[in-house]
């Protein structure tokens, strides 16, 4: 019998947890989703350069670079939420895991407000209405870009803005969990998933910004 | 063989004690997060699919054998579908368009992926590598219970105005940007919501069997002991993750194209329909594979079992799954040759598809090559399996030919297309899930199936089948296009009347058939043979268990020490050898033989 127990071999697998694992499997299908998004967007824009607006032009860059500086503060404070648990600091990880849902909240909300913006001036994604005039142009003046500009920018943002959406969802979830004490220095996987989500959205956005307003 | 019957009388007790708190009916029935009883839902609900998309096929082939003929029976559907005549109800062109999209659509996404990956995946994967239970269970439970309101919304279609979605199964766009084009509109929209939510319940799908692969592993379990049809769903659960996002993507902004007038795909407002095409293949060419390679998964099992062989080059066979799972990514342009795309591009795409081959004929050698001198059992999994190869050869070898782009010019689109799909879908992947459910009906119910009941059904299923497509090379060389509501509008298709009917009249008799498998299905949860644990003298985990096994599979932790393939193993005195044999101390009865030594880490192929 020792034979047999020299030659059990210690258990496979990673030295991961499930969840962490899991979630690391799901964001790489994430990455497919918004490469699909950003591949088709790069392949409308080559093929028809003329029907895209020139960098701020339409686009309020100043607005949104502010909203991308909120964001990455997010992720800071994502990162002390987690840091404080692992020294299992339930007050610290509570105060920081707010402050992720509010500064998530606000990019949310200043994208919203910015849409509105857009949409009155006649940057729309449906193909019939768009008449998208520069910035501070006077009603009626010269359309820039063509029905391509509008819908490709407002599918990518929407659906990182639907994602960033469902992060401060889960992050509520989460910050419910952990008044309740369901996170310790010793148990934190729901607090460690959470933030490879929320850095995820947060690396999609950068990618997002370059390429759609800045590019 | 005492060990083993020691094993499973403490994994009987131990289910027994498992259950102490008996589960509530709709958690163990409805929503279940057992992975056999999730298994289970898939595979009836999918069965039901099959017979939804064989019915549109009967209906489709009625049309093509008797075109513009009143159809029996056809009184009861709505005007919409059959217009009313004296004489009876004839097929509207609009109702056939709905039937070859919907039939594609039912049979690719609701009937052959959730059979070959919701059952298959969901039995073998915790299984065949040691573990209670899939990773995250309650996912699971999600997984399927996404994938039923996607089946009813998909049926419902046909109920709403405009009937289903007309515009293909590939939804090419501009004809399915508009309901302008295809008189569809509320259907194509259904047809999208569904599938972005099947799109979803296979994706976390996917998620729950890559984790379950990697991190549950059993002891000894290394990834080169794990079974062929664990490896091929593991590498078909990569593909999903993978290609399922680019689906949604594309889904999604064609569901804006319909829905609030977004020009993606739309020309006349400057959008590119050929980004549809790239963005369907680049996901649609992975779901191929997705559709093929879990049936090679199970063919490599049975084919070793009943030739009681090991498997020929089981390194080789993981590697050429792997392979041409990458090479998945890299061809999908040949679905486009006559897309109007850069020719030069369409030769890399050749090259890339015929590249395919290699991994491909490196798998069916090494099933030659397990069938070489063996102890063959024709048993009706095995004949399913078998048939699985021969099928699968021919439909890979009709498949070079539309690779090559001088060749594909002159039978894109036609009836040599239709013959080359259903030769893999049907002769490549149906066969393998009849050899699969077969094969693990004991596992799953406890009983075995009829088993001259099942060679009659394979022996009429294997004729009829090869007498329905087979033709249908000759009529797509003949010039018959693929999707056509009336052919005998052309007069040069006219003399393909005989052979269409010829072809109509097997497919009846091909759907028929299949009733004597429903019955036999059904009669053996009942009334089958019982099945011990290991009615196939098998070696891999699943049969060291109960049938069925109890909740939480394996009483104690089984314990790995060698490959799944050691059949007719001289270290053994039976002809088999589970992956859960110790090694044998000292020399053994043919010590004079230079012997491997299993070792923990899988070194000895």
């Amino acid at each position: 019998m020792t034979t047999i127990t020299a030659d059990r071999a210690p258990m496979a697998g990673m030295k991961v947890y499930h969840l962490k694992l899991g979630m690391w499997v799901f964001l790489l299908s994430e990455v497919m989703f918004f490469t699909g998004l950003i591949g088709s967007y790069v392949i409308l824009r080559f093929a028809h350069p003329e029907a895209f607006g020139v960098p701020g032009e339409v686009l309020n860059v100043p607005l949104t670079a502010f909203n991308t500086f909120v964001l990455i503060c997010s992720s800071v404070t994502m990162v002390k939420a987690f840091a404080a648990i692992e020294q299992n600091d339930q007050e610290g990880l509570q105060k920081w895991l707010l402050a992720t849902i509010l500064l998530g909240a606000f990019f949310v909300g200043v994208q919203a407000w910015e849409y509105t913006l857009l949409a009155s001036e006649g940057f729309v994604p449906m193909a019939e209405s768009y008449h998208a005039i520069a910035r501070g142009a006077a009603e009626g003046s010269e359309v820039i870009g063509g029905p391509l500009y509008g819908a490709t920018f407002y599918t990518m943002t929407g659906f990182h803005g639907a994602h960033v959406s469902i992060g401060v969802f889960c992050l509520c979830f989460t910050l419910y969990r952990a008044r309740k004490g369901a996170y310790t220095a010793g148990n934190l996987g729901g607090v460690e998933i959470m933030g490879l989500y929320w850095h995820f959205v947060d690396l999609v956005w950068i990618l997002l910004f370059t390429i759609v307003y800045l590019i | 063989m005492s060990t083993t019957e020691k094993d499973i009388a403490s994994a009987v007790d131990a289910g027994g004690q498992h259950d102490h708190h008996e589960i509530p009916w709709i958690r163990k029935y409805v929503f279940a997060t057992d992975h056999k009883m999730i298994a289970k839902q898939f595979m009836f609900v999918s069965l039901f699919f099959l017979v939804v998309g064989g019915a549109l096929a009967g209906m489709m082939r009625f049309q093509l054998g008797f075109p513009g003929q009143p159809m029996p029976g056809a009184g009861i559907l709505p005007d919409a579908m059959m217009a009313p005549t004296p004489n009876g109800a004839i097929m509207l062109p609009e109702f056939y368009n709905s039937l070859v999209t919907m039939h594609g659509t039912i049979m690719i996404f609701f009937a052959i992926m959730p059979l070959l990956v919701g059952l298959f995946g969901n039995l073998l994967i915790p299984l065949q590598i040691g573990a209670e239970d899939m990773a995250f269970p309650r996912l699971n439970m999600a997984s399927f219970w996404l994938a039923v309101p996607a089946g009813m919304l998909m049926l419902a279609s046909f109920a709403v105005e405009g009937g289903a979605a007309g515009a293909g199964w590939t939804s090419y766009a501009p004809l399915s940007t508009s309901g302008e084009w295809t008189g569809v509109y509320l259907g194509q929209q259904l047809w999208l919501v569904s599938l972005t939510i099947l799109g979803f319940s296979s994706l976390i799908g996917a998620v729950n069997y890559i984790t379950t692969v990697i991190n549950l592993r059993a002891p000894g379990m290394t990834w080169f002991r794990i079974p062929l049809a664990t490896w091929s769903l593991f590498v078909t659960a990569v593909l999903i993750l993978l290609a399922i996002p680019i689906l949604a993507g594309a889904l999604i902004m064609l569901l804006f194209d319909q829905t609030i007038g977004t020009g993606f795909f739309r020309p006349e407002v400057g959008g590119e329909p050929l980004l549809w095409q790239h963005l369907f293949w680049f996901f649609g060419h992975p779901e191929v594979y997705i559709l093929i390679l879990p049936a090679m998964g199970i063919t490599s099992e049975v084919l070793s079992n009943r030739a009681r062989k090991p498997i020929f080059g089981y390194h080789s066979m993981v590697l050429a799954l792997i392979s041409i799972g990458f090479l998945g990514w890299i061809v999908w342009g040949h679905h486009m040759f006559q897309s109007g795309m850069n020719p030069l591009l369409g030769t890399s795409f050749m090259i890339s598809t015929m590249a395919i081959a290699v991994p491909s004929a490196i798998k069916t050698f090494n099933w030659l090559g397990t069938l070489w001198k063996a102890d063959i059992h024709f048993d009706v999994p095995m004949l399913h399996a078998l048939s699985f190869v021969s099928m699968f050869i021919i439909g890979g070898l009709s498949g070079i030919f539309m690779a090559s782009t001088p060749v594909d010019i002159y039978i894109h689109d036609t009836y040599f297309i239709v013959a080359h799909l259903h030769y893999v879908l049907f002769g490549g992947s149906l066969f393998a899930i009849f050899a699969g459910i077969t094969y693990w009906f004991p596992k799953m119910f406890g009983r075995m199936m009829n088993e001259p009941l099942g060679k009659v059904h394979f022996v009429l299923t294997f004729i009829f089948y090869n007498l329905v497509f087979f033709p249908m090379h000759n009529l797509g060389l003949q010039g018959m296009m693929r999707r056509i509501y009336d052919f005998t509008q052309y007069d040069f298709l006219q003399p393909l009347q005989p052979m269409n009917q010829f072809i109509t009249l097997f497919a009846f008799a091909l759907i028929t058939t299949q009733l004597l498998f429903v019955f036999n299905f059904f009669w053996s949860i009942f009334k089958g043979e019982k099945a011990g644990n290991n009615p196939w003298k098998s070696n891999t985990l699943e049969w060291t268990v109960p049938s069925p096994p109890p909740h939480g599979n394996f009483a104690e932790m089984p314990t790995v020490f060698r490959g799944p393939y050691e059949y007719s193993s001289p270290e053994s005195d039976d002809d088999f050898l589970p992956q859960t044999t110790p090694p044998r101390e000292g020399p053994g009865p043919s010590s004079g033989v230079p012997e491997p030594t299993p070792t923990p880490e899988g070194a000895e192929a």
